[in-house]
């Protein structure tokens, strides 16, 4: 079982979508990074934090059959690699979708859901989802 | 630097081993290797031990000191090192070694590798492999390995570079050599309908496109190459080993359908041992998924890219094909896949066909024969070329 302060030390990425930018090559990494790893030293100092845009598209995916015990009960599920439109490629689910008519291109946006808990007294822990940008 | 040779090898059966423990798996493993190269055991001055998560699997940390104890080797107290790199830990456990050997710092060094997975129950053992790819922001977002292989082999499929059919006949492959390794977990050939029609785990791969959960163990001996005759004369040169890494999590790639770890630590590879991909005649590549095989072949440079898919499906990567010879023990999908032993398992295979017994699948003549192995989804790679002598 993970310790609660696991859980809030993630919250500015799981929640917000927080990366960080190199100010030296303008590059935005997600999670985030104390330094830049084309500017190296150059960047240290210089990383600055920055919300990914939430918006963007499925640049691939997959349909899980075999889940972990936390996703169990909500396979078959669907995971995207989702590119947004500042161009960072991130990695999450894909909810509130036909999954049938999930394509590469397909619009997505990413939302606030519960990814999993531990245990029925333990942590909840929440992050971000994509559903169907329509 | 010295040369270093191989001059002895040994593996368990790979399977569901219901009545062996880690322990006697690696031992069974390790005295098969020291009969192997006429050793004593007082010869070995190292060892170094390949195993992903003994500590997850068998709730058994520090099996540095457990194998080196129960190989009866703790009495001479050498230094014992366990190596974990995700899927790579064999290969990179070997490595380790062959710098061990080629610095002068030792002289005889055992590498074994072992994993005893099916002590654990199926969900729990997949969330272990899940773990070598990014515990926080992959896998802790609800995204297996599995899936994870699953988006490369969709991307390249939207890309063109490949179709299902090309993914699925990797596994048709391996099986058609499980067939003819005696030690191998599977050992049946299978039409590539029964890879296209399996169950799915995630879309669009099935369960016959994912190696097995299998229990094993691996082992070589290594010394410098001008002391090889001294214990055998059936040894072989190892004429380079590389390792390279990339990012953690697969999603902060330029490109997903390519390795870039396995290109650059090709490219070193054969720089090192002074030839190109087409002097290669066999390979053991890490086939923990079909699409995985595809991306090997053509980032080892045996194939361009889009063109390794048909080089599965028409049949040019079996032992006989004339051509580099792909898995002939079986690949980790049928010969299976002890996670940390796996590295060293390959190593054992492309030394039996360098010493020309391998049997039923022994490829003719070959000279020059390459080990890729690989961690998370081409987190860690490493590249070895072993040489006939």
């Amino acid at each position: 079982m993970a310790s609660v302060a696991k859980e809030w030390r993630e919250i500015p990425g799981r929640y917000n979508l927080e990366g960080t930018k190199c100010d030296c090559c303008g590059k935005v990494y997600f999670p985030e990074r104390n330094f830049c790893p084309k500017c190296r030293r150059d960047s240290i100092g210089k990383m600055k934090t920055v919300k990914l845009c939430r918006e963007g598209e499925v640049f691939s995916y997959s349909i899980i059959h075999d889940a972990p015990a936390a996703n169990n009960s909500q396979k078959p599920y669907a995971v995207a690699f989702v590119k947004t439109k500042d161009d960072v490629l991130i990695a999450g689910q894909l909810v509130d979708v036909d999954l049938e008519k999930i394509e590469i291109g397909m619009p997505v946006r990413a939302v606030l859901r519960k990814l999993d808990a531990d245990g029925a007294a333990g942590v909840i822990h929440y992050g971000f989802k994509f559903v169907p940008n329509v | 630097m010295r040369d270093v040779a191989i001059v002895g090898i040994g593996a368990t059966q790979f399977g569901e081993l219901w009545n062996n423990s880690f322990r006697s798996l690696g031992i069974e493993a390790g005295s098969r290797a020291i009969e192997d190269a006429n050793l004593s055991g007082d010869e070995i001055d190292a060892l170094y031990i390949g195993n992903m998560s003994a500590g997850r699997f068998i709730s058994q940390q520090h099996i540095d000191a457990l194998i080196a104890d129960y190989s009866g080797m703790a009495t001479n107290h050498i230094p014992a090192t366990r190596v974990e790199a995700g899927g790579a830990s064999g290969g990179v456990a070997f490595r380790e070694a062959v710098i061990a050997v080629a610095s002068g710092l030792h002289d005889t060094v055992m590498v074994g590798g072992a994993e005893k997975m099916t002590d654990l129950d199926d969900a729990s053992i997949n969330s272990v492999m899940d773990a070598t790819a990014d515990a926080e922001w992959e896998a802790g977002m609800g995204l297996t390995l599995t899936s994870l292989y699953a988006i490369i082999a969709r991307r390249m499929m939207f890309e063109g570079t490949v179709t299902r059919e090309g993914i699925a006949s990797v596994a048709v492959n391996s099986h058609f050599h499980g067939a003819l390794n005696p030690g191998a977990q599977f050992r049946k050939a299978i039409p590539i309908e029964t890879v296209l029609k399996s169950g799915p785990v995630a879309e669009p791969l099935g369960v016959f496109d994912c190696a097995p959960i299998t229990d094993g163990a691996a082992a070589v001996i290594l010394c410098p190459l001008e002391d090889a005759k001294k214990y055998t004369d059936k040894y072989v040169k190892v004429s380079a080993t590389s390792q390279a890494s990339d990012t953690l999590a697969l999603f902060q790639r330029p490109d997903i359908t390519t390795f870039e770890a396995t290109r650059v630590a090709a490219k070193k590879a054969y720089e090192m041992a002074g030839i190109t991909p087409k002097d290669i005649n066999v390979a053991e590549i890490h086939d923990d998924y079909t699409v995985s095989g595809i991306m090997a072949l053509q980032d080892l440079g045996f194939y361009k890219k889009g063109e390794a898919g048909n080089a599965f499906l028409n049949g040019e990567t079996h032992f006989d094909a004339g051509k580099v010879a792909i898995n002939t023990s079986g690949g980790l999908k049928a010969r299976g896949y002890p996670v940390g032993a796996s590295g060293v398992a390959q190593i054992v295979e492309i030394t039996e066909q360098l010493r020309g017994t391998a049997e039923k699948r022994q490829v003719k003549n070959a000279k020059y024969g390459l080990a890729q192995s690989v961690g998370g989804t081409g987190s860690a790679v490493t590249v070895s070329i072993l040489e006939a002598i």
